[in-house]
């Protein structure tokens, strides 16, 4: 173990059982004041309907649920505990002070039909939010209404699909590079499209001779994530377009990897035409285990009548309103206005950073990726050696020769401390190894980071077993997701 | 430029990685993006701000928000109270209360919402039926329909209203017409978004009689404490979000499908599940991933990836804090604060649809349109009843009121009367025409 750097140690970690585990008759953790109205019997107000037992809920008390939830908390690996560089996610600090504003009252208790007259401070946040997204973008016009990322593009593809109609034809496919999201693919396949894949080229990019040849007046739109899955801009990005508007398609960009563009470049200024965010990812909201997210979609001027509705309008007299009267609009993709609360973060976000500071925060974060790639090149094999942006992408193929493939390196790497890099995507580079360190990563932090990998890749040649057996220092060994997909145990039961 | 403070970078920090990497300034990793796109000026958002002055501009946002005031809104989004951390252990505990509380046999990790629950539901009994049109009860939530249309719409999915009675429950005679062997499933919402229960039994025999599935919406998941679940359903497509989780303006909330076992490969989004490590320690992991985007990709069950897993663990939370006696308790006081303002309503206006069991929320019918009382009541840091004008012009001037444990007796009463007053006036103003009429 000589090459072990010292970034986590191993110290006691609680046992901790499942809550059902805890419970017993006559337990609670509940109060709720005394009924200020007359008492009701309840089977005489609902007969047949009323509901006699809840079955296998838990009785608990409060400091039980306290430490039950403090506890699993501590399994967690978490951003603000270390570096997370799950590549493809922007797994950036979440800053304290989005969750301080998130949390005011009037906020985090207004009601979604509360009357506009008391709806302002809301309205005037999801306005300011859609005008420095749509700055940012470079676009015209901005839904905040999808909640994640993948929503994001079953609305901007709904869209499409409207202007498509519109000019008379919907037109039946949707071009897809191999790098892309599997997003991508479902998403088109919600919206009725069939999905044409398309090869990137030896340098991993969209091929613009293939691009040309394969665009007809059958394809709708491209999607294209840009940078890359790779972490590579594609610098033929203007001619892609040229070639997508030359037969009537659009240009739908996945803007997961915003991350490396903020401030330096806007994609409605190289042909982008619609667009969806991650402000979970860009804009610092937390990911929190999945969700909650939030995936604004930013189009050009052509495609706002078929935003979904209700969009946010100034009325003659200042004051701000939700206009619903929108006859060519898509409809709505959600109920109410959207994940609201993370439009408060990623406002906050924005305020924090100014102008200066979001262009500072994507130049750290291309210059991180970058270091990363520097420190560990010829380690590790790099099999596309095209300028790197946000997120570095290497391969597992020096270590598969003992055997180790990027899984185990992963697994090993928790033992040093670090959440693992994403592993196996994008799909067209076999053995992958995605690293996004994003811009909030100090030079030790990255330092420690190159340094583990380093001495995985030298116990891969020494004791490739050590490496295949890892995670050692984790609450359990490698767990089997086999048996678990065989023999699904999706929920507790108690023993019988 | 001053330092900023998420960054955690010194210049010589930046002057040391550019030397490592090789790179003379920034911009030469910028070299990629063709030059004419380049920005080479400021974005124009508003200068970067200190922590106080966040705080201070979000507060005057949350002051011109309707801070302090009661409410009688639900309608899809209902004020409880709020908690909030956590992991696969945790989803999985979420898993089997939303089973025990739903009595279905699998629920998975979360989806966005009730609406966008309900629509992936309809599209699920699509997949497992092999049919192609849908039924969906016009007392289902009318956003819920409006989403469940824009999914359907490229589907090729018609789908086909359902009325109710004067009880709000769904028309059954003419369900029993709508529903045909060719009919994939049956949407409603119960309690509804009237607040009445619907006679699910009666409701799903119909369905099942015909091979279509049963799809029930529960948007006011307290409801389930005391309200018997409807467990003749095939799959339920619940908002949890009054199980803790804030208004928020709307969102985020938390949705969830619940199904039973035989149908799990068809459902949408994540699911936790048990195994055990090579020591045989119990251990969980996300299962069942080759129904999802990222193996799947055009053929997945959905697009969904990022759910909402930090609501479903608020959820997780507030369901473990009230358990089994306490989600009761807090659901009958729900009962009876409802059961009691509709009967003070009744004193003065109409209270529609009576007949059927109701849980936190009720119609009442007015003479005067209720934006003009609303706008009165507001004078009182109260907020009225949802008009419905906008989704049921045929209600007339009718609003939506709902009451949760956190209603007090003193705003009902503050309501009531405003609602008597208006009643009057209208009245004695009528009076007076009539007199008025009967001397000329």
């Amino acid at each position: 173990m000589k090459h072990v750097t010292r970034k986590a140690t191993r110290h006691v970690n609680q046992n901790e059982g499942l809550i059902f585990e805890k419970s017993s008759p006559g337990k609670a953790a509940w109060k709720l004041p005394p009924l200020d109205v007359p008492d009701v019997d309840p089977s005489k107000l609902l007969g047949s309907a009323e509901r006699k037992d809840l079955g296998q809920m838990p009785e608990v008390s409060e400091i039980e649920i306290i430490r039950h939830f403090t506890r699993l908390s501590t399994w967690n690996y978490a951003i603000d505990l270390g570096m997370y560089p799950l590549g493809s996610c922007t797994m950036k600090y979440n800053p304290r002070v989005n969750e301080v504003v998130a949390r005011l009252e009037g906020l985090a208790n207004g009601h979604p039909y509360q009357p506009e007259r008391v709806s302002q401070g809301a309205l005037r946040i999801m306005q300011v939010l859609s005008e420095c997204l749509i700055e940012i973008t470079g676009m015209d016009a901005i839904t905040l209404q999808p909640a994640a990322g993948a929503h994001g593009e079953l609305t901007g593809l709904l869209m499409v699909r409207a202007y498509q109609q519109s000019k008379g034809n919907p037109r039946k496919k949707i071009l897809i590079p191999d790098s892309a999201h599997g997003t991508n693919p479902a998403t088109a396949a919600m919206v009725g499209y069939d999905v044409e894949k398309m090869q990137s080229n030896a340098r991993g990019m969209v091929d613009v001779v293939a691009l040309t040849a394969q665009m007809n007046e059958e394809v709708a739109a491209l999607m294209l994530t840009n940078p890359n899955t790779l972490g590579v801009f594609e610098q033929e990005i203007h001619k892609i377009a040229e070639v997508m508007h030359a037969k009537g398609g659009l240009l739908y960009m996945d803007g997961a990897n915003m991350n490396a563009l903020v401030g330096k470049v806007r994609p409605g200024d190289f042909g982008v035409d619609v667009m969806h965010l991650n402000l979970h990812k860009t804009f610092s909201t937390p990911h929190g285990g999945g969700g909650p997210g939030s995936g604004p979609v930013a189009v050009k001027k052509m495609l706002e009548p078929f935003l979904p509705k209700p969009v946010v309008i100034t009325k003659p007299d200042g004051t701000l309103a939700f206009e619903y009267n929108r006859p060519q609009s898509v409809g709505r993709v959600r109920a109410f206005y959207g994940n609201f609360g993370m439009f408060v973060r990623a406002l906050a976000y924005t305020l924090a950073n100014g102008p200066d500071g979001l262009r500072q925060t994507t130049e750290d974060a291309v210059l991180n990726a970058n270091y990363i790639r520097k420190g560990l090149e010829g380690i590790y094999d790099l099999p596309y050696s095209t300028p790197t942006m946000h997120e570095v992408v290497f391969s597992d193929k020096l270590q598969a020769k003992k055997g180790v493939k990027t899984m185990h390196i992963a697994k090993r790497l928790i033992d040093y401390g670090f959440h693992p890099y994403t592993t196996a995507f994008p799909l067209i580079v076999p053995g992958a190894l995605m690293i996004e360190p994003t811009e909030s990563e100090s030079k030790e932090e990255m330092d420690l980071f190159i340094e583990a990998m380093r001495s995985i890749a030298a116990e891969v040649e020494e004791d490739p077993q050590l490496v295949l057996d890892a995670p050692h220092s984790t609450r359990v060994s490698r767990l089997d997701e086999v048996a678990a997909a065989r023999k699904p145990v999706l929920r507790w039961k108690p023993a019988s | 430029m001053t330092p900023m403070r998420y960054l955690p970078k010194s210049p010589s920090d930046r002057e040391a990685l550019l030397k490592a990497i090789g790179a003379r300034s920034i911009n030469d990793l910028f070299a990629s993006i063709p030059a004419e796109y380049r920005l080479e000026r400021d974005l124009k958002v508003p200068r970067q701000m200190a922590e106080s002055e966040i705080v201070d501009w979000f507060r005057e946002r949350s002051r011109e928000n309707g801070d302090g005031y009661a409410t009688f809104l639900g309608a899809g989004a209902y004020y409880h109270a709020e908690i909030s951390q956590g992991t696969l252990q945790s989803i999985f505990e979420f898993q089997t209360m939303i089973c025990e509380l739903t009595g279905m046999e699998v629920a998975n990790a979360s989806m966005y919402d009730g609406s966008t629950a309900a629509a992936e539901a309809v599209m699920m009994a699509v997949r497992l039926t092999g049919r192609r049109s849908a039924v969906v009860a016009n007392s289902l939530h009318p956003e819920y329909r409006e989403v469940l249309a824009t999914y359907a719409h490229h589907q090729s999915l018609p789908v086909t209203a359902t009325s109710f009675t004067d009880t709000a429950r769904v028309n059954l005679k003419e369900l029993e017409k709508l529903i045909t062997q060719e009919t994939a499933c049956l949407l409603v919402q119960s309690p509804n978004f009237f607040g009445t229960i619907e006679d699910i039994a009666a409701i799903a025999e119909i369905a099942h009689k015909q091979g279509a599935m049963l799809v029930v919406s529960i948007a006011e998941a307290v409801s389930l404490g005391i309200v018997e679940p409807p467990r003749q359903a095939d799959i339920i497509a619940m908002e949890a979000q009054s199980f803790g989780v804030p208004l928020g303006f709307g969102g985020p909330y938390c949705g969830v499908i619940a199904t039973r076992e035989q149908y799990v490969r068809q459902m949408p989004g994540r699911l936790v599940g048990q195994t055990s490590d090579k020591n045989g320690k119990r251990g969980f992991v996300l299962t069942l991933a080759t129904r999802e985007q990222h193996i799947r990709r055009e053929k997945a069950t959905s697009n969904i990836c990022t759910n909402q897993a930090l609501v479903a663990l608020m959820v997780n939370i507030f369901m473990t804090i009230y358990g089994k006696v306490g989600l009761r308790e807090l659901a009958k006081q729900n009962l009876a604060k409802a059961n009691y303002a509709a009967q003070q309503f009744g004193k003065h206006a109409r209270v529609l649809f009576p007949g059927a069991p109701r849980f936190n929320e009720f119609v009442v019918q007015t003479t005067e349109d209720p934006y003009a009382i609303n706008s009165r009541i507001l004078g009182h840091k109260i907020v009225g009843g949802l008009p419905l004008k906008k989704f049921y012009p045929e209600l007339g001037n009718a609003a939506l009121w709902c009451c949760t444990e956190l209603t007090t007796r003193t705003s009902i009463d503050t309501a009531v009367g405003m609602v008597a007053e208006s009643e009057r006036s209208v009245k004695s103003a009528k009076q007076e025409a009539d007199v008025q009429e009967v001397t000329r």
